[in-house]
């Protein structure tokens, strides 16, 4: 048996409908395993949080997760702008969020904060006109 | 009581063994095996979605028929407000109450009395519970069941109110044990329900140890009963009516939010639409909710499958109906407040893991994984599974094989004989030089195998043609 479960999801670019699927669909694989009610909320909503922004910000990406009996790790990779202020994305309420996005209910700045929030260990790598890779662990 | 009891049920004398019913059901709890469809009693929420799909009507629901009433000296009806939505032109819910105790029934208690007084409750109750918003509607009992099974961070969130249903029923009994002086058990309590959930719900309730509803009969068998007797009722029936909009409104979706007097609520009925509004919740996607009313009938109560008329001609009717009602004719009195609250609490029932404890579920979801890899993904529903995920899981719980996939069976055949082919050309080259009896051995081996495979796909085509034969 191995020790780490990793399931892949692509994350296609401007589809806000489609944003949510993949943590949905770690939430109920979350349910079978039997882990705590009170981890999966924490997963399945940094996860959220995580799958928006690569929508609204880094025209897609790929989300691997990784479940293990005592950790779930989510790494979040894009090919996106980068975060220039890494300091200034982290305070609540701060967005960059085109109007547009805005409009649909998106981009109260709410993203970064709450992934920091909802996750044990969360570590940002990011280059300007690069990419973003954002790691973040949920201890079981 | 048995906390997974069910009133949905399979008639297996009805049932062909297609797959309608397993492709319906939203919480995947039926498989069809041996030419037959099965009901997960844990997985199952007596939502009635297979009874709506069945073509064969093999899917039933149980509850009682109405000469029960005789059995009782005194009978008091319960009638939901999607009753007064099935009748064409009635202007006046007297008439129907009336006709009820022209059917047999001694008194009736409107269900959306109490439902007034549960609107009442629950404005306090959210006032009172700012911390606990947004509070989740519980009148619906396959609801309840669906958040019990799957949503247990929403748990805390659920109302914990009675539905209107128990608490009519308490003041129901209260009042004809005033009136009669008979013994509890003389008094017969009824329900008249659009919907299988309530049936499961009067027989293992969540939130109260022990319903007060006696029997629930369905609004379909007295309807055309009823009918006849509305007529015999007259144009100046007695008045028997005590409650107004605000309870009959909980009819339809959006009637018991409408009851709450606040903007910030969200009503969404029909089973997916709920169960994608309780994921959203559970990621925490709503601001500035105060309530969530959800209904897992389209639209609401008059959608059930126990109801004869359609259900959006059944809400005009019921708005209809509406139009020169009072606000309210019941209110929270002294003595009434008791039968409102909760009892006892809803308990987290994990029914979906894969294993035993968590090791063995976790190794068991990689084997869901590897396995989910290898099937063909097509969900045709072919190995009596809704989909390859739900047969993937069915195997590594130990319910089902690979086999029980005709593609997976069918590639299997082919490598075989492919494996048979060549062994076979090898042996002929070398049939002249000496004859091998290990290579022999080995290819009456492959036949074998390939004729048992065979004999397994044969038997599943068989089933199929029966089946498809039957239908013509």
């Amino acid at each position: 048996m191995a020790d780490v479960i990793a399931l892949t999801y692509e994350i296609s670019p401007d589809d806000f409908t489609r944003a949510g699927e993949a943590s949905s669909d770690v939430k109920s694989k979350l349910k079978q395993v039997g882990v705590s009610p009170a981890a999966i909320r924490k997963v399945a909503i940094a996860m959220y949080e995580g799958e928006i922004n690569m929508v609204i910000h880094a025209e897609g990406g790929k989300i691997t997760v990784e479940i293990s009996p005592t950790e779930i790790k989510m790494i979040l990779a894009d090919k996106g702008p980068g975060i220039p202020d890494i300091d200034r994305a982290m305070q609540a309420g701060w967005s960059t969020a085109p109007d547009e996005v805005r409009s649909l209910g998106f981009g109260a700045g709410m993203g970064l904060p709450n992934m920091k929030k909802y996750t044990d260990e969360m570590n940002i790598e990011t280059t300007l006109g690069v990419g973003t890779t954002i790691t973040m662990i949920v201890k079981l | 009581m048995d906390k997974f009891y069910h009133s949905v049920r399979l008639d297996p004398s009805l049932c062909k063994g297609c797959i309608n019913c397993i492709k319906r059901c939203p919480t995947q709890a039926i498989r069809v095996r041996d030419g037959k469809a099965q009901i997960n009693a844990k997985f199952c929420i007596d939502c009635g979605e297979c009874i709506r799909i069945c073509p064969h009507h093999a899917k039933i629901a149980t509850y009682d028929k109405v000469e029960t009433i005789r059995q009782y000296e005194y009978a008091v009806a319960l009638p939901a407000p999607s009753l007064y939505s099935q009748f064409n032109n009635l202007d006046d819910v007297n008439i129907v109450l009336n006709a009820l105790k022209l059917m047999g029934f001694d008194d009736v208690f409107e269900v959306s009395a109490a439902a007034e007084i549960v609107s009442e409750a629950t404005r306090r109750y959210i006032s009172e519970h700012q911390d606990q918003v947004p509070i989740i509607s519980t009148a619906c009992s396959s609801v309840v069941r669906l958040i019990r099974v799957r949503f247990p961070n929403l748990i805390p969130h659920m109302l914990p109110l009675n539905p209107p249903i128990e608490v009519a029923a308490g003041l129901a009994v209260e009042k004809a044990l005033k009136e009669t002086g008979l013994p509890r058990e003389k008094i017969g309590i009824f329900f008249i329900s659009p919907c299988p959930s309530k049936v499961t719900y009067v027989k293992s309730p969540l939130g109260t140890e022990k319903s007060q509803v006696d029997h629930v009969l369905a609004i379909k068998d007295v309807y055309p009963q009823l009918l006849s007797h509305m007529k015999a009722v007259g144009t100046d029936p007695e008045e028997l009516s005590t409650s107004g909009k605000i309870g009959i409104s909980w009819g339809r979706s959006g009637g018991e939010a409408s009851g709450l007097f606040s903007e910030n609520y969200l009503a969404a009925d029909g089973i997916e639409n709920v169960i994608r509004v309780l994921e959203d919740l559970e990621d925490e996607k709503f601001d500035n909710l105060q309530f969530v009313e959800l209904n897992a009938c389209n639209g609401g109560c008059v959608g059930g499958v126990l109801t004869v008329e359609n259900p959006y001609v059944a809400e005009v009717k019921l708005k209809r109906l509406r139009k020169y009602m009072p606000v309210a004719r019941s209110h929270m009195e002294e003595g009434t407040e008791s039968y409102v609250p909760w009892t006892t609490g809803v308990q987290f029932e994990p029914v979906f893991r894969l294993g035993e404890n968590m090791m063995e579920s976790f190794s068991r979801l990689e084997r869901v994984e590897r396995l989910c890899k290898k099937l063909p993904g097509l969900d045709c529903g072919s190995c009596g599974a809704p989909t390859c995920k739900a047969l993937a899981e069915d195997i590594v719980r130990g319910d089902a094989s690979e086999r029980d996939c005709v593609y997976y069976l069918r590639d299997n055949l082919h490598k075989l004989s492919q494996e048979v082919a060549i062994l076979a050309d090898d042996l002929a080259e070398r049939e002249s030089e000496n004859r091998d009896k290990g290579r022999m051995s080995a290819l009456k081996e492959y036949i074998q195998m390939i004729s048992e495979e065979m004999a397994i796909l044969d038997s599943k085509v068989k089933d199929e043609n029966v089946t498809a034969e039957d239908e013509n």
